[in-house]
């Protein structure tokens, strides 16, 4: 199962990417792989504040819907307009073209409450 | 959790399972969306040997039937077969089923899998006559084989007349014992059979029909899609869109009832409701863009509550999200615009005439994107 090694995580399967003045956010391959066929996403306002841990957008499959939780906290930069679109984005290509929002984080300090990349494949190995 | 002889092929294929209503079975093999789309464009296998086989035979039988169903089952020749619904004596719908006239006084009735233990115990309570009831559900098992080259697959590896059988014509199988048959019914809206074959024959016929689904395109289809193509076809599933509260007006199933047949269970309490008009009535609705309908969702007009979702899906060959459910019978009319809300978001979403899918040759409506856009309904497919 793909967990690639620069990305940071959240036990509830989100990945997040360190960039020079934002955050960027997805769900990861082990979510996608549980979630199969994505056909709605909501995600949150750009301008929107927001909570490490908050649930700010949701992803649905045929099955049931999901929340998504902000892995850091700051402001909604952008949203991945693309995915909403084409909501089938999440599970072709979830680290890459099926991003979904990116946050401008108040402060650096959250990232350290994330998991790397070998604490999350031992959780998702475990469970 | 019970199981179908065919359980172990589902696990070596890597079905994702599931319980439903007791019986372990597959939820899909790989993805809902992609198995839809197999049994639209070429052919799907299910495995539905979980539902029920009742036997109804003697020279009462159909006075029996008669009794206990909406149709009148002496239309029904040797050979053919009706979908048909029982009631309670209040009207209430104990259950959906079809049944199959397989002699002159012989009847296979296929009843949903929830309702096995009540709808036999309710049938067996109201025998009339010399009429025997059997279910010969054990060890029989009940394959499907749905889509457009459904047909031509199966016409090449049964003995049977496939291609000349009629929709809802059903005729032996050969060589898969004395009971073995073949049905031109289905669950999905388009074109396929239903095949009642003993246990080890359909493990046999299961891994010829996978075998050779492959290069067709065809492949094994889970429960998962089961649904997702009913919904699409605007197929009502018994225990969501109807139950023992909902009467087959209310269903828009007044067809299937025979009012003028001399006496059947739930008849008075259907003339009174004939007499005093419904509260509510069946609708299917569009959306444009959006969430899918989830079973509970509030459908209103003008903030005030007027309906409620009791199926959605997302259809993957109309592309968009369609619901099913119950509103005033003011705002039914086809083309009405109500508003969907979904985790209190709001969408626009259209009345629009069941069903959805028409079948291969059908038109689809069109939806213009865009929200609070008059749906412009009735227009080709482009």
């Amino acid at each position: 199962m793909q967990v690639p090694a620069e990305l940071f995580y959240t036990k509830t399967h989100e990945w997040a990417r360190r960039e020079a003045r934002e955050v960027v956010v997805g769900i990861t391959a082990h979510a996608q792989q549980e979630l199969r066929d994505v056909v709605f996403l909501e995600l949150p306002k750009v301008g929107r504040a927001v909570k490490q841990g908050e649930p700010v957008a949701v992803i649905e499959s045929v099955k049931a819907a999901f929340d998504i939780y902000a892995p850091v906290s700051g402001t909604i930069m952008r949203v991945n307009d693309a995915a909403v679109k084409a909501p089938q984005l999440v599970n072709q290509d979830c680290y890459g073209a099926g991003w979904l929002f990116a946050i401008a984080p108040d402060t650096s300090d959250d990232f350290a409450n994330l998991l790397p990349a070998d604490a999350y494949a031992k959780q998702i190995q475990a469970a | 959790m019970e199981k179908t002889a065919l359980h172990e092929r589902h696990r070596r294929l890597g079905a994702k399972m599931t319980d439903f209503h007791g019986w372990e079975m597959p939820l899909y093999y790989t993805s809902v969306l992609e198995e839809h789309r197999a049994v639209r464009q070429a052919f799907g296998i299910f495995d539905i040997s979980h539902m029920g086989q009742v036997l109804v035979s003697g020279p009462d039988a159909l006075t029996t039937l008669n009794q206990l169903m909406v149709s009148d089952l002496s239309q029904v020749a040797e050979g053919r077969a009706c979908y048909t619904l029982m009631l309670n004596e209040d009207g209430g719908i104990l259950d959906d089923l079809i049944v199959y006239r397989l002699g002159d006084t012989d009847y296979l009735s296929i009843i949903n899998c929830a309702n096995r233990d009540s709808d036999v115990a309710w049938m067996t309570a109201h025998r009339q006559g010399r009429t025997m009831m059997t279910d010969i559900s054990q060890g029989r098992s009940i394959l499907a084989v749905q889509g457009p080259l459904a047909c031509r697959t199966l016409e090449r590896l049964l003995d049977a007349r496939v291609t000349s059988l009629g929709r809802f014509g059903i005729a032996p199988i050969r060589t898969m014992g004395p009971d073995a048959c073949l049905a031109r019914t289905g669950y999905t809206g388009g074109d396929g059979f239903e095949l009642f074959v003993p246990d080890h024959h359909a493990q046999r016929l299961w891994d010829l029909l996978v075998e050779t689904a492959t290069p067709l395109g065809g492949r094994p289809v889970g429960l998962g899609a089961r649904d997702t193509l009913r919904v699409e076809a605007g197929l009502r599933l018994y225990g969501t869109d109807m139950d023992e509260k909902t009467t087959p007006f209310e269903a828009g199933l007044e067809w299937t009832v025979v009012l003028n047949k001399p006496e059947f269970i739930g008849k008075a309490s259907l003339v009174r409701q004939k007499a005093q008009g419904l509260s509510r009535k069946f609708v299917g609705v569009e959306l444009s863009q959006g969430p899918v309908p989830r079973t509970g969702a509030e459908l209103s007009v003008d903030g005030r509550r007027v309906g409620v979702v009791t199926s959605g899906t997302f259809s993957p060959i109309l592309e968009r999200p369609l619901g099913m459910g119950y509103v005033e019978p003011a705002f039914a009319t086809p083309g009405t615009v109500l508003t969907l809300t979904v985790r209190t978001q709001r969408y626009p979403a259209a009345v629009v005439k069941l069903p959805f899918w028409k079948g291969e040759t059908g038109k689809v409506t069109e939806w213009p994107r865009g929200q609070g856009a008059k749906p412009a309904l009735g227009q080709p497919a482009t």
